[in-house]
């Protein structure tokens, strides 16, 4: 899911700058020309006709159903009334919609900076001329391949508070473990680690292609220059590879706040409610509480905030294209 | 290393950049084996877990090589059937998913790289905006879309009656079954190939589908090959989905029996850890043969 959102965003940028222009071939009599495209138009129509149906059926239909849901008090069973923008309003004085709120923000505000940084610092690792840096790229790059679940199951294990390797190797250094899920101050920390561990070899390929297009010529005139490798990597590095970091950002910014399976597969939201994120509110209240139409409009609540980013991303792939 | 180059009198200021690469390249490794063993090592110790006995898996937790290996856990995990079935079910839905995703992806794939007509444009700019809607907004209505569906599963002509689509196969293999990704990826594989050869067969009188059927689908096998692996990967793992649309135990994703496994084996973490191991082989599997086509496909998209 993840790769295939990131995958999404490194596909989609070349598509917006490629617009062919229409009619362009060349036709080789003019009476033909309306039959041919009267057939490519049918043709073209017919073998668009699936993704345009599922589109309509499981994109459009469903956004609107769910604007029109939002303004209700569906719950699939029983009756349902009109109640206007009640949901909305009962979201702002919703105490756990804001404790589901703050949960993301701070998973967010831990997992981006985080994930950001250790794609990017393994990806200066491996940015080097050298045969063996084909298979620790395939080492780095395993846990991406795990589902979320298999990684939560895996990182439950690592975390158990008595065996995990976690406390026992903090052990030998003297250091008593926290018991990690199982403590409200340290639940959503873990969750982090396990989430960066998971994704970030995603990323360092995406930086890693990134910084085999900096021009090796101003790297060797800056070191010429006399610049250490921290000035090389600050004033020649960084500014070119710039709008990657954005791209990458942007893109964890959006995966966060959609995090969901980890906190459902290994706290159920807890302890305390302290690994309740947005999409597992939302799950809860739609598909356990049945309570559709409140769902609903937290959804829209949570589409806007992440709406931002996506705009903000689109600017960015566009921008890219264009220069 | 000064006892190979003492023939040449080697000037200091070049043994000692030669002495600095040499440290470098152990610090280089150092810190590359370091993260490998952090990446590495946690499944290491999940397969070496599932080999363990009960009272090994947690008194021996840090062995890395069980004392008495058995296989007891993946023959527990298999007893009663339950994750059998669960396989099942999930090769059929990711399998499923490959196949149609990539007909279909192809066929309007192609249809938008290489035919010319009025509208695609508007169809290209909506699936783009499409993709920018956060999959749980259209969650909750594409259950009622798949639950009320008229004459599926019991339901009558309004829908009314039964579940629909709803603990069946089709409740993911439908809504998931050519998906914008799928389109917008074959599409850029397409742009890449000459128009020459479909104007050639034009010209001859081949149909479009004819066109697309014998000449453009088989020179589409390296795209299509990673769409296949991205697509079965992604289905495979997918989870929030077959959790909702699947609640029948019999209908269960692997993912799906494994997240219960975690609630039902609270301690008893060795048939735990071999339902981990036997939930992600498939992927991993497809991973390692197609692995060179993936990190190509990726730093490719990544650098345009």
């Amino acid at each position: 899911m993840t790769t295939l959102t990131r995958l999404n965003e490194a596909v989609r940028a070349p598509e917006i700058a490629q617009q062919p222009p229409k009619w362009r071939r060349f036709r080789p009599d003019g009476g033909a020309v309306s039959a041919t495209r009267r057939q490519q138009a049918v043709s073209g129509w017919i073998f668009l006709a699936v993704p345009v149906v599922l589109f309509v059926l499981f994109v459009l239909i469903p956004v609107g159903i769910a604007v029109v849901v939002s303004f209700t008090d569906y719950s699939i069973v029983g009756d349902f009334e009109w109640i206007g923008v009640d949901n909305y309003v009962r979201i702002f004085q919703d105490p756990i919609f804001w404790i589901a709120l703050r949960n993301t923000a701070y998973y967010t505000a831990l997992f981006v900076p985080l994930g950001a940084i250790v794609a990017l610092g393994t990806a200066l690792l491996l940015n080097r001329r050298s045969g063996a840096v084909r298979v620790f790229r395939t080492l780095f790059y395993i846990p991406v391949i795990s589902s979320t679940v298999a990684t939560a199951s895996i990182w439950f294990w690592l975390l158990n508070p008595q065996y995990g390797l976690f406390n026992s190797i903090l052990g030998w250094f003297g250091i008593d473990g926290p018991a990690w899920l199982y403590d409200s101050q340290w639940a959503m920390i873990a969750i982090v680690m396990m989430s960066v561990w998971a994704g970030f070899g995603a990323n360092m390929l995406i930086f890693l292609a990134a910084l085999q297009g900096v021009p090796s010529e101003l790297i060797e005139a800056a070191r010429l220059d006399g610049a250490n490798s921290w000035r090389v990597f600050r004033y020649v590095t960084m500014p070119a590879i710039a709008r990657t970091m954005f791209l990458v950002v942007t893109l964890l910014l959006i995966a966060a706040f959609q995090v969901f399976d980890q906190a459902y597969v290994l706290t159920k939201g807890g302890p305390g409610n302290s690994t309740l994120t947005l999409v597992y509110y939302i799950y809860d209240r739609g598909f356990g509480r049945l309570e559709m139409g409140y769902a609903s409009a937290l959804s829209f609540i949570l589409f806007l905030i992440i709406l931002v980013f996506s705009l903000v991303n689109a600017r960015i792939t566009n921008r890219r294209d264009f220069s | 290393m000064s006892a190979t180059i003492s023939a040449l009198p080697a000037s200091p200021a070049k043994k000692r950049a030669q002495r600095r690469r040499i440290v470098g390249s152990g610090f280089w490794y150092i810190a590359v084996i370091l993260v490998s063993i952090s990446t590495v090592l946690p499944l290491v110790w999940t397969l070496s877990t599932s080999f363990k006995t009960e009272s090994e898996a947690l008194s021996g937790a840090l062995n890395l090589l069980p004392r008495n290996p058995t296989v007891d856990n993946y023959a527990a995990l298999f007893a009663d059937g339950t994750f059998a079935r669960y396989l099942v079910n999930s090769f059929i839905l990711a399998i499923g998913g490959t196949i149609t995703n990539v007909f279909f992806g192809s066929l309007a794939g192609y249809a938008l790289a290489k035919l010319r007509f009025p509208g695609q444009g508007s169809v290209f700019a909506t699936f783009l905006a499409s993709m920018m809607v956060p999959a749980i907004v259209t969650m909750i209505p594409t259950f009622l879309v798949l639950r009320y569906l008229p004459l599926v599963g019991g339901n009558d002509l309004f829908g009314q009656g039964g579940v629909g689509m709803i603990n069946s196969y089709a409740a993911v293999l439908v809504p998931f079954a050519a998906g914008a990704f799928a389109v917008f990826f074959m599409k850029q594989f397409f742009e890449s190939l000459p128009d020459e050869i479909g104007d050639a067969a034009r010209i001859d009188g081949a149909s479009e589908f004819r066109i697309f059927l014998s000449i453009y689908f088989p020179l589409s096998t390296a795209g299509a090959a990673v769409l296949a692996v991205l697509t079965f990967q992604a289905g495979w793992n997918s989870f929030l989905w077959p959790l909702i649309a699947l609640n029948n135990p019999d209908m269960y994703t692997v993912q799906v029996g494994l997240s219960a496994f975690i609630n039902e084996y609270q301690t008893d973490y060795g048939p735990l850890m071999a339902g981990t191991i036997v939930s992600s082989l498939p992927a991993l599997l497809v991973f390692i043969v197609a692995q060179k086509y993936i990190v190509q496909n990726f730093t490719g998209s990544a650098v345009k």
